[in-house]
């Protein structure tokens, strides 16, 4: 069972890298996506949710634009620049190798023990 | 990080630092966004609404301290970003210490006076009034060919009759606003002998309602006060006076006030944001302007006239009417001119109405001031292009410099991005700290300039407090200027190709264009500074020292006024009482002093014909021109007796054009529409009358005392006697006077006290203020060229040592290294001297009629400038081609 804080530094950055990359969403929907995504096992804190989305705005590797939703509300959307999109690639790259090594390790002790 | 990321944040960064309230919003509505939909979603599940909310807030950790946390993100992400590039930034200035601080003092300077000029003209031309609608306020400005020249003019004056007729035709559309020019007067709160200058403007009652304007204590003035001539003796302080003058005393309501003979009660404060009507002038005093004897007056010209339009109204149509208002009124004056020269006549009508927006309000400050202004500015700018130029210079000399190290950096994997923002960075931090110098200095200079510009008879003061639009200038200055000079550097960076950078071959000064075009242009900007500084020193040297005409040392002008038209008894005899009075020397009177800026023109008809050129006249006591020292020519002084005889003296220029070559002396002319002839007893040299700029005017002066007719002679209710002492500072003498006429003769009140040497200097406080401005940029400009040209030149020379030492060394003698080093260069400045004449000579045509005594395509006034820029480009080159000749092959080739 994953909660929020024990989110690897990081590793939330690269869910809502992933997530955006699929459609730009407003926080609300981020957050149901990444809960049903994950079948339920990632939920994601509020608390934690917009102050990373706000990291990756300012830092250029998402943009934000306020749009109007189905249901007639107004929400800022998020979407994906061609930083975060490289970002994502590296990530993503950097994210397999770390485990695929962590699964190494632990495959192996497995058949030690 | 990559550029575009770069500034991505930057910009955010910016937007919360200008939209604060903006962001805040958007991150309150995003949040609440999110609180809503979790709040639909858990009442859904079958909480209560209360139990949604409270469940929804606690997920987030609480609503403030989640936007508290976005908050630290943001600028958190910001600080770290330009955190890394200010230190880096930092230590790289920090190496090069004296030529951080050359470049940061020269384009300190440039900067604080960029700003400096910029404040002035800001609260001089730029600043609404702080008053409801200023978009809906117009002011009714009159065009014509000037009476004596026939030049096209625009004036603000009019007479008040002609206001009350214009304001009953548009009263549908229209608010009309008369507004008196603000006057320096004697006022007193106390008794007559404690008087105190203020500024005193009197205003329609309509004035303080139609602008919206609230008072601060009390009332302020209704159209109530304002509808009978002398019945309404109110009188409005302004916020400042009160708080300066009286310590916001809260008692000032009800006090009275004296001004001349007349008692006015306080009523009320303004609001503080509110100086007037006149930039450059702040009003202490508001009076009705029924209180103003000139209501009556049908060709009394005291006013100017705003317009304060209804919502709905059309300026244009509101112009028509007031010009067929205007028109009507022309016609019906000019029958009272019969017999007048056509000329005139033409002239007087030329004349129309029109409206034009004046939301800064009018003065004859801005008229004043604003081609000055224009080309101080002008001037400003160029030494800042000069400094920015020298910058550019040093940042290219060391990025060249540097490209060893960056092409290092570049072959080590750094982006050429990253490279380009370093660059970019220190041009940055550069700029900020010149920007930091330069509000530093602008902060002192600003009132510096004001003060230089103030005289005894009018005072200026100008709103100075910084404002968005001074504070957009800045840093649009600051930022314009850091990418000026840090984007070729930049650039020559991105361009690098490392390869030729390692093995340190170097691009030859030859071939860099741009370089030799910033010389050029450095040359170029500086010599028209130098050009037109050396203009405006010229213009007030002559102003200052041509000959007036008369002496005006140790004179005090001493102006008084009757309650009640005195005999000329009374006036003589408080003339000899002052005789008595240690230190002075002679008593004179005269109808004003000369300079004073007032004047009586008249047209003059000999043998019965009236001649089309007017003359001026003064009225004048039989010791006036031996007190003034006004020689005389021909004939002899006033006496006396002459009073009631009708006598003239005329000067010397009047002779010649109404007498020609005949003896003037007894021959008799008359002045338009008086009854009878004036003969001629004596010719005085020629004098300044009322500007120290004006040519010889024909000037005739009549005896100060007339008959009346019946025997006796006229009373009088106002005069200036002219007193000469043997006092260096004849104002010391003030007080004296101002006592003993107030011991001995009550009746007489005196309004004002002045040297007559103040009233030139006030005549040539523009002349001197742009003189010496101009010369201290044009120091400037020379320095900052110098040292620019120095810079370079080093540079040059260490990067050709090696050609140098091989030349020396196979036997070039010093004359020729020197002529290497120098000739480029001196062709460069040749070139950019003759791009200067050309820019000089188109400036001239803005800057010529701010000259006197000085032409400016005057060979001498090209020459000077062009030799002291090449005096001071070959001091520049000097240690560079002292160091050329002085390398030693040997050991040069041995540190290869």
């Amino acid at each position: 069972m994953t909660k929020p804080s024990d989110f690897v530094q990081g590793t939330l950055d690269l869910l809502l890298l992933k997530i955006l990359a699929l459609e730009p969403l407003h926080g609300w929907a981020i957050s149901q996506r990444l809960t049903a995504a994950s079948g339920n096992v990632l939920q994601v804190s509020e608390g934690s949710l917009y102050p990373a989305l706000h990291k990756l705005e300012v830092g250029g590797w998402v943009k934000a634009d306020w749009k109007v939703t189905e249901n007639n509300h107004r929400a800022k959307f998020y979407a994906l620049t061609t930083s975060g999109r490289k970002a994502l690639k590296e990530q993503t790259a950097d994210w397999d190798r770390l485990s695929s090594a962590v699964s190494l390790v632990l495959r192996l002790r497995e058949a030690k023990g | 990080m990559r550029i575009d990321r770069y500034l991505t944040t930057l910009l955010l960064g910016i937007r919360t630092l200008l939209l604060r309230k903006r962001v805040e919003q958007e991150l309150q509505e995003e949040l609440q966004f999110h609180l809503d939909q979790q709040i639909e979603q858990l009442i859904e599940k079958g909480l209560s609404h209360a139990e949604a909310r409270r469940t929804a807030i606690s997920a987030m950790g609480g609503l403030e301290r989640q936007k508290e946390r976005c908050r630290e993100v943001r600028a958190g992400q910001w600080l770290d970003l330009v955190r890394a590039d200010v230190i880096f930034g930092w230590r790289q200035l920090m190496k090069r210490r004296v030529t951080t601080a050359a470049a940061v003092l020269s384009l300190g300077l440039a900067i604080g006076g960029c700003m400096s000029a910029f404040r002035l003209i800001d609260a001089l031309f730029l600043r609404s009034m702080p008053i409801n609608h200023a978009e809906r306020l117009y002011g009714v400005f009159r065009f014509g060919s000037g009476f004596s020249d026939g030049k096209p003019r625009l004036e603000t004056s009019y007479e008040y009759p002609v206001f009350q007729q214009m304001r009953a035709a548009v009263k549908n559309e229209a608010t009309l606003v008369a507004v008196s020019y603000a006057s320096r007067v004697d006022v007193s709160f106390r008794s007559e002998q404690e008087m105190e200058k203020a500024e005193v403007q009197y205003v329609s009652g309509t004035m303080f309602g139609s602008f919206g304007l609230r008072p601060a204590l009390g009332r302020l003035l209704a159209e109530n006060d304002d509808l009978e001539p002398e019945a309404h003796p109110y009188a409005v302080l302004s916020y400042d006076y009160w708080v300066h003058r009286f310590g916001k005393d809260p008692t000032i309501v009800g006090r009275t006030l004296r001004m001349g003979e007349r008692v006015f009660e306080v009523v009320g404060v303004g609001p503080k944001s509110f100086t007037g009507t006149e930039p450059g002038t702040a009003t202490d005093i508001y009076l009705p302007t029924m209180m103003n004897p000139g209501v009556i007056h049908p060709d009394w010209g005291w006013i100017r006239i705003l317009v304060m339009l209804k919502p709905e109204a059309s300026a244009a149509a509101v112009q028509d009417q007031l010009g067929a208002v205007f028109e009507t009124l022309q016609r019906e004056r000019v029958k009272e001119f019969s017999g007048r020269p056509k000329q005139f006549l033409d002239r007087f009508l030329s004349w129309h109405v029109k409206l034009r927006r004046t939301r800064t309000g009018i003065s004859s400050t801005q008229d004043d001031y604003r081609l000055p202004m224009t080309i101080l500015s002008a001037l400003v700018t160029l030494v800042l292009l000069v400094a920015r130029t020298n910058v550019a210079n040093l940042m290219s000399a060391q990025a060249a410099a540097r490209a060893g190290e960056m092409a290092l950096r570049f072959s080590l994997g750094a982006e050429r991005g990253r490279l380009i923002r370093l660059v970019l960075a220190e041009s940055a931090m550069l700029a900020v700290m010149a920007a930091g110098l330069g509000v530093l200095f602008s902060i002192w200079a600003t009132p510096f300039v004001v003060n230089r510009i103030q005289s005894p008879s009018q005072s200026i003061r100008l709103a100075l407090e910084p404002d968005w639009v001074v504070a957009l200038f800045g840093i649009s200055l600051t930022a314009g200027v850091a990418l000026m000079f840090g984007l070729l550097p930049a650039l020559r960076t991105s361009k690098l190709r490392p390869m030729g950078a390692l093995k340190g071959i170097a691009e030859p000064l030859k071939r860099q264009r741009w370089t030799r075009g910033l010389i050029v242009a450095q040359a170029a900007f500086c010599f028209v500074v130098l050009f037109v500084a050396g203009l405006f020193v010229t213009t007030f040297e002559k102003l200052t020292k041509q000959p007036l005409g008369f002496s005006p040392d140790g004179i005090l002008l001493v102006d008084a006024s009757a309650r009640k038209a005195q005999e000329p008894a009374v006036w003589d005899q408080t003339a000899e009482i002052l005789r008595t009075v240690p230190g002075i020397v002679s008593v004179a009177q005269a109808q004003w002093g000369l300079l004073s800026g007032n004047t009586q023109n008249s047209f003059v008809a000999v043998s019965g014909e009236v001649r089309p050129e007017l003359a001026s006249m003064l009225s004048i006591s039989p010791d006036w021109a031996a007190t003034m020292k006004i020689p005389l020519i021909a004939g002899r002084a006033f006496r006396q007796t002459d009073a009631k005889s009708d006598s003239a003296v005329i000067n010397e220029t009047f002779a010649r054009q109404y007498f020609g070559t005949e003896n003037p002396v007894g021959q008799r002319f008359s002045m338009q529409g008086a009854a009878g002839d004036l003969e001629v007893v004596g010719v005085l040299g020629n004098a300044r009358y009322q500007n120290v700029r004006e040519g010889s005017r024909s000037l005739f002066y009549v005896p100060i005392h007339q008959p009346d007719g019946k025997g006796s002679l006229i009373p009088i209710s106002n005069s200036t006697f002219v007193v000469r002492t043997s006092l260096g500072d004849p104002m010391t003498l003030s007080d004296v006077v101002r006592k003993t006429i107030a011991k001995e003769r009550p009746e007489l009140l005196i309004t004002n006290v002045r040297a007559q040497q103040e009233l030139i200097e006030a005549q040539t406080i523009r002349e001197r203020l742009l003189a010496t401005l101009a010369a201290f940029f044009a120091a400037v400009a020379l320095l900052l060229a110098g040292i620019g040209l120095y810079g370079i030149l080093s540079y040059a020379v260490w990067q050709r040592e090696r050609e140098f030492g091989i030349r020396i060394a196979v036997g070039a003698p010093v004359r020729n290294i020197a002529r290497l080093v120098t000739t480029e260069l001196l062709a460069l400045i040749a070139a950019g001297t003759v791009m200067g004449v050309v820019l000089g000579l188109v400036s001239l045509r803005y800057v010529g009629s701010l000259l006197f005594g000085v032409k400016g395509s005057d060979p001498a006034m090209l020459l000077a400038p062009a030799a002291v820029l090449l005096a001071a480009a070959l001091l520049a080159a000097l240690p560079a081609v002292v160091r050329a000749a002085r390398i030693e092959p040997a050991m040069m080739l041995r540190a290869e």
